[in-house]
């Protein structure tokens, strides 16, 4: 048998973990404050913010896929704004799909976070801030290390939420090489083409990553499930 | 002075406080459960914001109005009901979280004070808090309080958590502090043993107010005042050592208007102690009694009576010119004996407590 990987193969699981690390960073980043004030807030608006974040969890991945491309294009919000500022359109390029994903991945992220800020005991803010630590001291130097279980969780499901994607990448990015042909993309093609080894050697891969990441997350991170 | 008012209404419960107190030694917080005594403390740390108070410790003033400053910038202390020591820190790292964060000039206690004080040698080389008892656990707590040099020092019942053998080993900690710190405390508890025992001032609240303060040793024999009906109720006396008795292993305790006989202490001879005689402990004669095994009988004269339930009453006595005495009675020895207000009657101690 020849290279298990075509060098198609290689340039595809690049750019799914291109993908992958890219939108967990900006997850972690905009997900984090979003899960603080749905653990904490107790306004009118949580309901109707934490259905909007658990939306891609029941939506078709198509549906969101349509309605991010029907905005990305030209006559819609986010084509206009991103035209105005020079960028051009964001459907069938590596932007786009980083944008989607971050989308779709959004709850994947947010949830696990809100779990571990809401398991947070409130006295330990309080203590911390009796101590002389501001909100932000607070939370690097309590938060932080005390949802650490949450973060990790999160920043596994993000991630391998974002590398299982297929039905937005195909509705926004397309099927283009290295920029937005990513592995689940990938088995599609070889499976299309009757290439059914390619296709195993891929989706074995997949079947092998998703299992040693979730073994990984079980074994040194019980207490984030349990929580 | 500490001023402190604040009027904040929840369902089913409202505070309506308004406290002045001298700035200095341990000031009792003192009610029953649910007479807003944590809630209180909570709005003078600024953990509860309540929008309609007010809040100033000698000349600063942390809230007034609009201006509230925030927890974090008020230069106090906090020693909760339970421990709340950070799991994720040493406790090194636990004692040196607050001093961390003040300014080092404004660093009055120095890690070294505090673990002397507090007797944390063997427990500071620790990774981790968890695992540690109770009582080394707040202990812990109070060291990470002080450590902020605070300006006034706001304790919510930090012995209640406790079984008895760890209370008994954090009193002599806190009466430590109360001699060696010039740090104003707040000691909310529901204990009238414990506030007996530390605090100088109390300050008594029931259902959200507060209903009287002033003075440890007034505000305890005061029959106007729930404190002098409890179970436990009874004066405090501030007794200097007077001398050692070797053959029988006994001290003397004297103030102002007598002395007390209680077992030896170790104290010097000079040193001034603070003792509890529980209102139920005192019985009266109206005569010197003669060959009786107690040996503490003190010329008092009543000053109010009172009734106690339907078969006891409560006496109010003064022994020489400073010093009160509660006395609990059945109601028929009392009418037996005739007593009223201006006689000159003898009391006598059955048991003291000696506190520190």
């Amino acid at each position: 048998m020849e290279s298990a990987f075509s060098s198609a193969d290689l340039s595809a699981i690049w750019l799914t973990f291109k993908l992958a690390a890219l939108v967990t960073i900006i997850l972690l980043l905009i997900g984090t404050p979003i899960a603080w004030w749905l653990a904490r807030t107790r306004s009118w608006w949580k309901g109707p913010v934490g259905a909007v974040v658990a939306l891609p969890i029941v939506l078709p991945p198509t549906v969101i896929g349509f309605y991010l491309l029907v905005a990305m294009g030209p006559s819609g919000l986010l084509g206009a704004l991103t035209q105005a500022l020079g960028i051009g359109l964001l459907p069938f390029t590596f932007a786009g799909l980083v944008i989607a994903s971050v989308f779709y991945s959004l709850p994947f992220v947010v949830q696990p976070l809100q779990n571990a800020f809401e398991a947070l005991p409130e006295r330990a803010l309080e203590t911390a801030a009796t101590l002389r630590a501001s909100a932000l001291d607070t939370f690097f130097s309590v938060v932080l290390p005390l949802a650490k279980p949450g973060f990790l969780t999160a920043s596994v499901l993000g991630f391998a939420h974002t590398v299982g994607e297929f039905g937005v990448v195909l509705m926004i990015g397309g099927n283009i090489p290295d920029k937005t042909r990513v592995v689940s993309v990938q088995i599609y093609d070889h499976v299309e083409a009757m290439e059914y080894a390619s296709a195993h050697w891929l989706s074995a891969g997949m079947v092998v990553f998703a299992f040693v990441v979730l073994l990984l997350l079980y074994t040194f991170n019980p207490s984030g499930r349990r929580k | 002075m500490i001023h402190a008012r604040f009027d904040l209404t929840y369902p089913g419960f409202a505070l309506h406080a308004d406290m002045q107190v001298f700035a200095h030694g341990i000031i009792g917080l003192f009610g029953p459960s649910g007479s807003g005594k944590t809630t209180l403390l909570r709005c003078i740390a600024g953990l509860e914001r309540v929008n309609t108070g007010a809040m100033q410790v000698k000349d600063e003033v942390w809230q007034s109005g609009e201006n509230f400053m925030p927890v974090h910038k008020r230069p106090l202390g906090y020693v909760f009901q339970e421990a709340s020591l950070f799991p994720h820190l040493s406790v090194k790292e636990n004692l040196e979280y607050g001093l961390k964060r003040i300014p080092p000039e404004q660093r009055r206690i120095e890690l070294e004070q505090v673990v002397e004080w507090l007797g944390l040698n063997r427990l500071i080389g620790r990774d981790s808090p968890v695992g540690l008892s109770g009582g080394e656990r707040q202990r812990i707590a109070i060291g990470r309080a002080l450590l902020t040099s605070p300006r006034l020092l706001l304790m919510d019942e930090p012995l209640s958590a406790l079984d008895a053998a760890s209370k008994r080993e954090i009193l002599p900690y806190l009466e430590r502090l109360h001699s060696e710190l010039d740090i104003p405390v707040i000691y909310v508890s529901h204990s009238l043993d414990e506030v007996a025992r530390l605090a100088d001032q109390l300050v008594l609240m029931d259902r959200g107010e507060i209903i009287a303060s002033g003075p440890l040793n007034e505000m305890l024999v005061h029959l106007d005042l729930p404190t002098a009906h409890l179970d436990d109720a009874g004066a405090m006396i501030e007794a200097s050592v007077g001398i050692h008795d070797e053959e029988y292993h006994l001290t003397r305790l004297d103030f102002y208007g007598g002395s007390l006989w209680v077992s030896k202490v170790e104290h010097a001879i000079g040193s001034m102690v603070r003792a509890r005689v529980l209102a139920r402990d005192v019985s009266i004669a109206t005569v010197m009694p003669q060959n009786s095994s107690i040996s503490n009988i003190l010329e008092a004269r009543i000053d109010d009576i009172r009734d106690e339930g339907p078969d006891r009453v409560s006496l109010r006595m003064s022994v020489g010119s400073r010093q009160i005495l509660l006395s609990r009675i059945t109601r028929r020895s009392c009418d037996q004996l005739g007593l009223a207000p201006g006689m000159e009657v003898f009391a006598q101690v059955k048991s003291v407590a000696l506190i520190a």
